[in-house]
Order: C-alpha cells, then sequence, then structure tokens
C-alpha cells in the first residue's frame, strides 16, 4: 500500500494505494493513522479511490484508525469509495459508522 | 455454465503472500464457468478470507503447516474445501458482527464475509487436528453480493 499526504486547510487528506490486506497494507494504515496524530493532525480524509484490494482485516484497520483519531477528539472521515469497499461496509453496517464523501470540497467543509 | 467436473487442488505454505494464490485461482475459474466479475470476485474474496484463517488462526502462521485448497465443480454448484493442520475452534462462539457491542471491533469479520457471499459454509474437525471448511456457491444464482440475505 501506498500513502500520500497533504495539509488542506488543517485537514490531512491521506491517498491510499493499493492492497489494504492482512500481511500487506494493514499495519501501514495503522502507522500512516498514527504518524499524522503524532504530527499533531487529528482531521483526516482517507481518499480510497486508489484501493484496489481490501479484506476483513482491511476493514478491521479502517474501523481502529476510526476509534484511535475519534478518541484523541479527531476525526476521520472516508472519500471516494470504491464500488467494492462500500459493499463491504454495507453488509457489515459500518457504513453507518463512517462519514463519507464523493466529493472532497464538501468533505473538507464538513470538517 | 461450462467446466463441470472441473477439479483444482492446490497445497501452500502458510505465509500471507500466498493467500492471493488460492484466490485468483478461485476467480478464474468461476469465470471460466461463466460467472460474472463480480460475483467472482465475492468468491474470491470468501476464499481469501477462509486461507488468511486458516493461516492465521489454523497454523497460527507456521510456514510448516500446510494450506490446502480444493475447487470443484459439480454441474453449476461450486465447492471449495480449505483445510489446515491446526488445533480448531468452536464456530458457535465467534461472534456476531452485527451486534452493536461488535461493531467496532477491529477483528471478526471473516467469517461473516465468507457466509454473505457464499450459499453456505461449514466447519469440520478431525480427531487429530486440523479443520476442514466447506463451502459452497450455486453459480447459476448469479453474481451478487447476497445483501439480500441481510
Amino acid at each position: 500500500m501506498k500513502a500520500t499526504s497533504r495539509d488542506v486547510n488543517g485537514v490531512e487528506i491521506v491517498k491510499l494505494e493499493g492492497k489494504i490486506t492482512i500481511g500487506a497494507g494493514d499495519s501501514q494504515l495503522r502507522e500512516v493513522i498514527s504518524n499524522a496524530m503524532s504530527a499533531g493532525k487529528n482531521k483526516i480524509l482517507l481518499d480510497m479511490s486508489g484501493v484496489t484490494t481490501i479484506d476483513s482485516s482491511g476493514i478491521g484497520e479502517l474501523v481502529g484508525s476510526y476509534t484511535t483519531v475519534a478518541n484523541r477528539g479527531g476525526k476521520l472521515k472516508l472519500l471516494h469509495l470504491p464500488a467494492k469497499l462500500n459493499e463491504l461496509l454495507h453488509v457489515t453496517q459500518l457504513i453507518t459508522v463512517f462519514e463519507v464523501y464523493e466529493d472532497e470540497q464538501e468533505a473538507l467543509k464538513s470538517f | 455454465m461450462g467446466r463441470d467436473g472441473e477439479r483444482i487442488e492446490i497445497t501452500i505454505s502458510s505465509r500471507f503472500e500466498n493467500i492471493e494464490l488460492v484466490q485468483v485461482i478461485a476467480e478464474h475459474l468461476c469465470e471460466n464457468a461463466g460467472l460474472d466479475e463480480d460475483g467472482s470476485h465475492w468468491i474470491g474474496m470468501a476464499v481469501r478470507e477462509a486461507v488468511a484463517n486458516a493461516i492465521k488462526h489454523g497454523n497460527k502462521l507456521d510456514i510448516r503447516k500446510k494450506v490446502s485448497a480444493i475447487f470443484e465443480l459439480r454441474g453449476n454448484e461450486l465447492e471449495i474445501r480449505i483445510s489446515d493442520e491446526g488445533e480448531g475452534f468452536d464456530p458457535e462462539k465467534v461472534s456476531d458482527p452485527l451486534n452493536p457491542q461488535n461493531l467496532m471491533k477491529t477483528s471478526g469479520r471473516g467469517i461473516f464475509y465468507m457466509k454473505t457471499f457464499m450459499d453456505q459454509i461449514r466447519y469440520s474437525f478431525t480427531a487429530g487436528g486440523g479443520t476442514l471448511l466447506l463451502m459452497t456457491k450455486n453459480l447459476a444464482k448469479g453474481s451478487g453480493i447476497a445483501s439480500s440475505k441481510a
């Protein structure tokens, strides 16, 4: 998995690309979130458009990331969900947990 | 559906990087049998979760222990058997990830996804150790995440 970050008006936009699967990307996602929090960034927007594969471990890491950020008074939201990831969040009812946006400007305004 | 009578077997060491090998076989078999891309993807995902569990929870990442997968097509019925050399577990004790108190857990969704994407899954355990997972799917039912099951 590759992660590229940029700051837009205090919101850390992290574009994730590749796989978030067991042993390949799940621990990297944890590290990305941990680094952002350590740098004092607690408004995080994960751009998921480049995610090619995700499994239950990857979904678990997303949930863990959400909780980590929320527990420190921050917010983690999702942008550009691929259709299959959207399905995975729907069937597990996690879609009710995450705020999901299709438009970056709209997502930025929501923080 | 084509490929009636097809049988494919693969045995891998317990390494996460081998999961995709088995997943790709599942997806190609389904596509060759005439299932659409989405349907093949979801079956591949069920296989991925099953193999990941066998490696992690069954064989506990011991690379000396093997995971085997057997795919058999009988008419429209796809049977997949995933076996490991672990100590087994009690499927009744697997918590429901849809239970509100489990919703924010970081693990425990693999078996749920398998049940969602396949028609049936069944675990059995041998006295000498080892877990066998049987998953079936009628390919004629077409693709689809089984969200209608929910």
